[in-house]
């Protein structure tokens, strides 16, 4: 039959060609020198608009292809901010207007000159749009009403900024270095704008800015690929062309990055991290990240609203244990809400694992025997094994807790609806200023369930941060910088003692580099990565 | 002369021609198919809107202010009615809007069009390998029935059926990518060549073939070449182990014995007569072998950086962008719809009783 010999012969060309699809030249070699590949997951990525985007890859893309008008030096971050767009700034004596120069000679990968007017388009866009970061320049109090006043370019060289009231300059000028601040193309911009969407259905995949890279395609899930911007006013960088690949997997990246396949992994597991030891083609570069893994406690829980129990779980978490073992390499023991080299930050770690001292705090609380709790806990191995082991040192007192898993989605659903006993949760900052992480721990001016403020980690918990918040409220307005910073280590350290949250670790992050990397930023714990300064 | 008598059912098939009875058959299989459409895109729906998932947080993201997240629940219609929604949504649909993807910022069309052809490739080259391996390896079982041939084919099927996907995924790449350098790594092709030869198919195979670029078709197959064979395996695991089992029904078939009294080799016998009888409920395994592919296989996209439809739907459930779920169920229906068809028109093809 005529189908029994087509499967035959097919089968014979199989068995025949399969081993010699070996003798195939896999074209690999070595990147090219003025091409950087990099392995990263960048599946988070839905917007490329940078008055819209609010993800980690977000970030690292906005730090490439936009400038903002102040920033931060990408492989010195204790500098602080400095010139950017604006190449200097005046602050008036009421401490309400900021006036910025902009910097001669700028221009938009475009060709288009950098104005006072795109900054004024730029900023005014991120509040007329009304995208989710949009909160970090409307807590100035910018109004789609009031922008007029508020957000003025004077002529082509002077931006006038007006906030609502004083706040510390450092709180201003930080906010002024976020993805969202990113100066765009006004004229490009608005040449795509369609049905008065300002270009943002164009923006969202498309670039129109000046910084050291401009988009050449972004594959969603798959690649997103930058080139040189000849028109970068700080040099055309070494890396004539950027490529990120979309690879989820860190066992993957590994071997890519050992045959040379990619220059940069991002996403390694510390297991990969430590394969990778004595390969002398490869080496390792770490960075603390913003992020903080924490576990809170729903007030509205009659037994967790009890303080002698907030305590008592306090002191049932290994924090050592933890950071030593599963979670090594990834993140380190941190105990206050602010990450380490925030302006602020503390140190102090006053907790630790004490079973016996727990217990007395439960038996003092009137719960000697325990009791039962609820875990919520989003499906992600980190959290898993730290609600885990949180399970078993609870058992030793009595206290039986289950564990619910759900998607991302799913248990933040319930987070924001308060209904929940315990969280198993993690918190990145959203910009350069301990405003942003008070804002959400300590500040909570009305805790009723109708004033939804579920932005807020302390609404969501119920915890009516009392002193805290008017607190919280002082600091971000204090101008002197030494004070301002000693305001929240105070802050901090009453909320180890009274908070319903207890805060366990700072995330860490670990790259592998190909030997010949250099200048690669990753942009410790206050921004993104920067690509625009690596050779190799 | 004596009266027949013909039944009112007889008498309306003698009077319709061939044409219209054609045009019914048409009709009733273009209903069946949209009936199966319409039905899977309500069970989705339902299942995607009683899913303890908010789609609202997956446009605006945690940190969203009350106030944007009642825009976002506004703009995305989910104020109005559930059955107002669904038929708002099949409305779309009917008239070729599929609407935006959440998470990839454009349309769930265009979306589809980028991963389907990488997937189909796969699934392709994969089922190719499968059958043609499969199919001798069954029947070579089959006829060796307890013998070493068909234990150490039980052996190499079980393994392909027991180990995990993600697990020979890893391995497959540390030693052929890794060690041995014979093939290329994660990705549809090398970096460099990405973008260089024109999308007419969205499968790189065959592009490359369209305008003969022989460098970007062998880099290709050198990154095609490990995930299929490793989801052939799977198939192979599968269709040997189904032809085995019809091999040895009809070996067991009296006309079987009567073709070798009468003289018949047994090359004849066995791959003429025996296996073209089991061809019809092979073809049926082999479909549904292929539709399973076709659906995308998550693990082993994730461990080779393939980006297929079944990554595409996984994402897009797990972040709750409805519009990308149902546009991939409905293009996951049309396969199933589309496969059975073929696999209708294939029965005809070998079994002549059929037509």
């Amino acid at each position: 039959m005529l189908f029994g010999k087509t499967i035959a012969a097919l089968s014979l060309t199989t068995a025949l060609v399969m081993p010699m699809i070996g003798a195939i030249p896999a074209a690999y070699a070595e990147t090219p020198p003025n091409m950087l590949v990099v392995a990263h997951r960048i599946d988070d990525l839905i917007s490329l608009d940078p008055q819209e985007m609010f993800e980690f890859s977000g970030t690292d893309y906005a730090n490439s292809v936009y400038q903002t008008l102040v920033d931060y030096d990408d492989l010195d971050f204790s500098k602080g901010f400095g010139p950017s767009i604006a190449s200097s700034w005046e602050i008036s004596e009421d401490g309400k207007t900021y006036t910025f120069k902009i910097a001669e000679g700028l221009k938009f990968a475009s060709g288009n000159p950098v104005t006072a007017k795109d900054v004024e388009f730029s900023l005014r866009r991120a509040i007329l749009l009304k995208k989710t970061p949009s909160f970090i320049l409307t807590q100035f109090g910018f109004t789609e009403e009031n922008l007029d006043e508020t957000l003025v370019a004077k002529d082509d060289s002077t931006f006038v900024l007006v906030s609502d009231k004083k706040y510390a300059p450092s709180f201003v000028l930080n906010c002024m270095t976020s993805a969202i601040a990113s100066i765009v193309d006004s004229k490009l911009v608005m040449e795509n704008e369609v049905d008065g969407d300002l270009g943002n259905a164009w923006l969202k995949t498309n670039s129109a800015g000046s910084g050291a890279f401009k988009l050449t395609s972004w594959k969603p899930n798959e690649s997103l690929t930058i080139e040189a911007n000849p028109n970068f006013s700080e040099g055309v960088p070494a890396m004539k062309r950027v490529i990120i690949r979309h690879i989820p997997e860190s066992a993957s990246q590994r071997l890519l990055l050992e045959k040379g396949d990619v220059d940069i992994a991002r996403n390694l597991t510390p297991e990969d991290v430590a394969g990778l030891s004595g390969n002398e083609d490869v080496k390792i570069a770490t960075d603390m990240r913003g992020r903080i893994m924490y576990i809170s406690m729903n007030q509205s829980d009659e037994i967790l609203s009890n303080p002698k129990v907030v305590e008592a779980v306090k002191y049932l978490i290994d924090y050592e244990g933890m950071a030593n073992s599963f979670l090594k390499g990834q993140y380190v023991v941190h105990q206050a809400f602010l990450p380490l080299s925030y302006l602020g930050e503390l140190k102090d770690k006053p907790f630790k694992l004490d079973i016996e001292k727990a217990k007395a705090l439960l038996a003092e609380a009137g719960y000697a025997d325990g009791f039962d709790v609820e875990f919520i806990v989003r499906t992600e191995q980190d959290r898993l094994d730290i609600a885990q082991a949180l399970q078993n040192n609870f058992a030793q007192v009595g206290i039986n807790a289950s564990i619910v898993q759900g998607t991302g989605k799913e248990t933040l659903g319930k987070y924001r609806a308060r209904d929940f006993q315990i969280y198993v949760g993690a918190w990145g900052p959203d910009y350069p200023d301990p405003q942003t992480n008070a804002d959400t721990f300590t500040h909570n001016p009305d805790n009723s369930i109708e004033a939804k403020l579920t932005g807020k980690l302390a609404w969501r918990n119920a915890w009516a941060a009392e002193g805290f918040t008017e607190r919280t409220e002082a600091a971000v307005q204090e101008s002197d910088t030494a004070k301002r910073a000693e305001m929240y280590v105070q802050l901090q350290e009453d909320f180890q003692k009274e908070a319903p949250f207890a805060i366990m670790f700072q995330k860490t992050e670990q790259n592998g580099l190909g030997a010949s990397v250099e200048g690669f930023s990753m942009g410790a714990a206050i921004t993104g990565s920067y690509y625009g300064k690596v050779t190799k | 002369m004596t009266s027949v008598d013909i039944t009112p059912e007889a008498r309306r098939r003698k009077a319709a021609s061939p044409f219209v009875r054609r045009i019914k058959r048409l009709g009733v299989v273009l209903f069946s198919i949209l009936a199966t459409l319409f039905g899977l895109l309500f069970v989705t729906f339902l299942i995607a809107r009683v899913m303890p998932i908010d789609p609202v947080l997956a446009v605006v993201g945690e940190r969203a202010s009350n106030e944007i997240y009642e825009a976002a629940y506004k703009q995305l219609g989910l104020d109005k009615p559930l059955v107002v929604q669904f038929f708002y949504y099949v409305w779309d649909v009917i008239t070729g809007d599929f609407g935006m993807s959440t998470l990839t910022a454009r349309p769930v069309l265009q979306d589809i069009a980028r991963v389907f052809p990488a997937t189909l490739e796969l699934a392709t080259l994969a089922t190719i390998i499968g059958v043609v391996l499969g199919i001798p390896a069954g029947v070579i079982a089959a006829v060796n029935e307890g013998r070493w041939q068909d234990q150490i084919l039980r052996f190499i099927g079980l393994f392909g059926y027991s180990m995990p996907i993600f697990w020979i995924g890893l391995i497959g790449l540390l030693i052929f990518y890794g060690k041995l350098g014979w093939v290329g790594g994660p990705g549809r092709l090398d970096i460099y060549y990405v973008d260089i030869v024109p999308s007419v198919t969205g499968m790189i195979l065959i592009d490359s073939l369209i305008v003969r670029d022989w460098t970007i078709f062998w880099n290709a197959v050198s990154h095609i070449i490990l995930p299929a064979s490793i989801l052939g395996y799977y198939s192979l695991a599968y269709i040997s182990r189904m032809t085995r089992s019809f091999m040895l029904e009809q070996l067991g078939q009296e006309y079987i014995t009567t073709a070798r009294v009468k003289g018949l080799s047994e090359t004849k016998v066995i791959w003429r007569h025996a296996l073209g009888n089991v061809m019809i409920p092979l073809i049926t395994v082999i479909v549904l072998s292929y539709a399973t592919l076709l659906e995308g296989s998550v693990l082993t996209e994730v461990i080779f950086a393939w980006p297929g439809l079944g990554n595409y739907i996984t994402n897009a459930l797990l972040s709750a962008d409805m519009n990308a779920v149902l546009g991939g169920t409905v293009i996951v229906g049309l396969v199933f719809v589309g496969l059975n068809l073929l696999s209708d028109i294939l029965y005809k093809f070998v079994d002549p009783r059929a037509r």
